[in-house]
């Protein structure tokens, strides 16, 4: 029985419009697996791999140059912290995978650094993900993820990879960095799914 | 500077709770660019879902922990071997 | 060491004694503390009654021998761990701790090497456990310890440090990053090689070194030692992160 320390409130509170077991939080708290990449924005680039090994890729301007929306979301880490009503702007992956794939099957995104995290298809597309490159109307910061990260909010935060490089389309599914060693393959935060078997 | 990394020392809690001895004396070789050293002169990324230990030299991955409510998970792959000290004991004859 | 799987034991606070405006020492009782090395640490875990929980590292300040340990926090800007620790807790006040952790960064008493401590900011709490449990221990190995600090009256352990400075095999230098203290002779400046050559051992006294505060001090001041000729293999390092603590 964990004893409770007197005095003690932390930063966390709950609230009920909350996934369960989620604290909410004014600030937001950096989570990373690595160092941060630094690589000059002339050398960045976005890249979808389908699943018969064609590359489409995005330089930096050409990304900036697709039509981009405002997403304002609410995000919940699998560590517990939830932050509501952050404001994004990025293109949709609906006009990046757009005529790539025919919404089966799933996807292997890789970011700058070697993080690497996997997701259905379907959970990409219907304006539920943007490749997002501004927070709070400034560029993206790069502990955040800057210049550009997937940000898919329906799931936890550790699906949003950060410092975004591309995508793999495979017909079948694989695990991801964190999804390899005990997190959930999918991470529903309303229905709890943080580890394997939950 | 990257400041967002501790030093090995921030794993031996964790691995504390899995082993009887302390693992960040224990030796290990990166089994990406083959350097030696102690579990304890690590990079240890530690604000993170887990904790990613990473070779103080190639920043390659050598160990990942994983603490869930009642279980844990520990990939060692990144390391290609661990050297223990131990107290000193006559080693026993295998055979007949 | 411990044969057994570290687990977490419920702790009381004795009581809370204060070092600085910002620094405190917690003495806490532990049922069955199995002792402890110099320089090895606790995680600390406090949980609020809406089951919140949150996790720190301390090191221990204390010697050991005792049925209680003490630990010495400093407040870190928008820490909910060290804000509780240094403001909050009051003696019956209980948390969870789990230790003792670290078999790296520690100093057994039966070594005779000449030790050379550089501590920076709250850095120096388990450097004073190392000094604390040599003069418990009866040790006679020589000490220099260089504290750097950002102004006079952010130094942790004065009173004590005083006592001990110059006597017993201990020597006491400070650096001064910001402010100085009245009458000192020199401008607030960082560690660098000519402060470190005067105040530190040579490396032909081949010192244990042990370094310990925020990052950016530590990487600093191992640079200095390896720039010094004082061998890579007899330096140990443990860095608080950015903030200290």
């Amino acid at each position: 029985m964990t004893v409770i320390t007197r005095g003690f409130s932390g930063r966390g509170r709950q609230s009920e419009n909350l996934p369960p077991g989620q604290y909410l939080t004014e600030d937001f708290p950096v989570l990373s697996a690595g160092p941060t990449p630094r690589i000059a924005l002339d050398r960045r680039e976005f890249t979808i791999t389908t699943e018969t090994g064609q590359r489409h890729t995005w330089t930096w301007p050409e990304l900036m140059a697709l039509p981009a929306e405002t997403p304002t979301v609410d995000l919940h880490c699998v560590t517990k912290w939830s932050k509501l009503n952050t404001s994004w702007r990025g293109v949709s992956l609906d006009v990046l995978l757009g005529d790539l794939t025919d919404a089966s099957g799933y996807a292997m995104v890789h970011s700058y650094g070697g993080y690497t995290t996997n997701l259905p298809l379907p959970d990409l597309l219907d304006g539920r993900a943007w490749i997002a490159y501004e927070y709070e109307g400034e560029p993206l910061p790069p502990e955040h993820g800057g210049p550009a990260r997937l940000l898919v909010p329906h799931l936890y935060l550790w699906k949003s990879a950060k410092w975004v490089r591309g995508m793999t389309l495979m017909g079948e599914d694989e695990p991801g960095f964190w999804e390899s060693l005990g997190y959930h393959n999918y991470g529903d935060p309303w229905r709890e799914q943080r580890y394997w078997g939950d | 500077m990257d400041e967002t990394w501790l030093d090995g020392n921030e794993l031996a809690g964790a691995m504390r709770e899995l082993f009887a001895v302390d693992v960040t004396m224990a030796r290990g070789q990166c089994a990406s660019c083959g350097r030696t050293g102690m579990l304890a002169e690590t990079r240890v990324y530690a604000m993170a879902p887990g904790l990613v230990v990473r070779c103080i030299d190639c920043e390659e991955v050598l160990l990942r922990f994983v603490r869930g409510p009642d279980r844990a998970w520990l990939d060692m792959r990144g390391v290609g071997y661990l050297e223990f000290g131990l107290p000193a004991e006559p080693v026993p004859t295998v055979g007949p | 060491m411990q044969p057994s799987r570290l687990a977490w034991r419920v702790t009381t606070v004795k009581a809370v004694r204060p070092e600085t405006l910002i620094a405190s020492t917690l003495v806490l009782d532990v049922a069955d503390w199995p002792g402890h090395l110099a320089g090895q640490h606790v995680d600390v875990r406090l949980t609020a009654a809406d089951g919140y929980t949150a996790q720190r590292s301390y090191s221990i300040a204390s010697a050991p021998d005792t049925s209680t340990i003490e630990l010495t926090v400093q407040r870190v800007p928008d820490g909910e761990v060290s804000a509780y620790l240094v403001d909050e807790a009051r003696p019956g006040d209980q948390f969870e701790l789990r230790g003792p952790i670290g078999g790296y960064f520690a100093w057994r008493p039966v070594s005779t090497r000449p030790l050379l401590l550089l501590a920076g900011g709250s850095g120096i709490v388990p450097l004073m456990a190392m000094i604390r449990t040599r003069a418990a221990s009866g040790n006679a190995a020589p000490v220099r310890l260089v504290y750097s600090v950002r102004a006079p009256d952010l130094v942790i352990y004065a009173e004590e440090l005083r006592r001990v400075a110059g006597n017993d095999g201990v020597e006491v230098s400070y650096v001064y990053t910001r402010s100085v203290p009245e009458g000192w002779d020199e401008p607030p400046g960082r560690l660098d090689a000519s402060r470190l050559a005067r105040a530190a051992w040579p490396p032909s006294a081949e010192p244990d070194c042990y370094v310990c505060g925020p990052t950016g001090f530590v990487e600093a001041a191992a640079d200095l030692l390896v720039a010094a000729g004082h061998q890579p293999e007899r330096i140990r390092t443990e860095r608080f992160g950015p903030s200290g603590g």
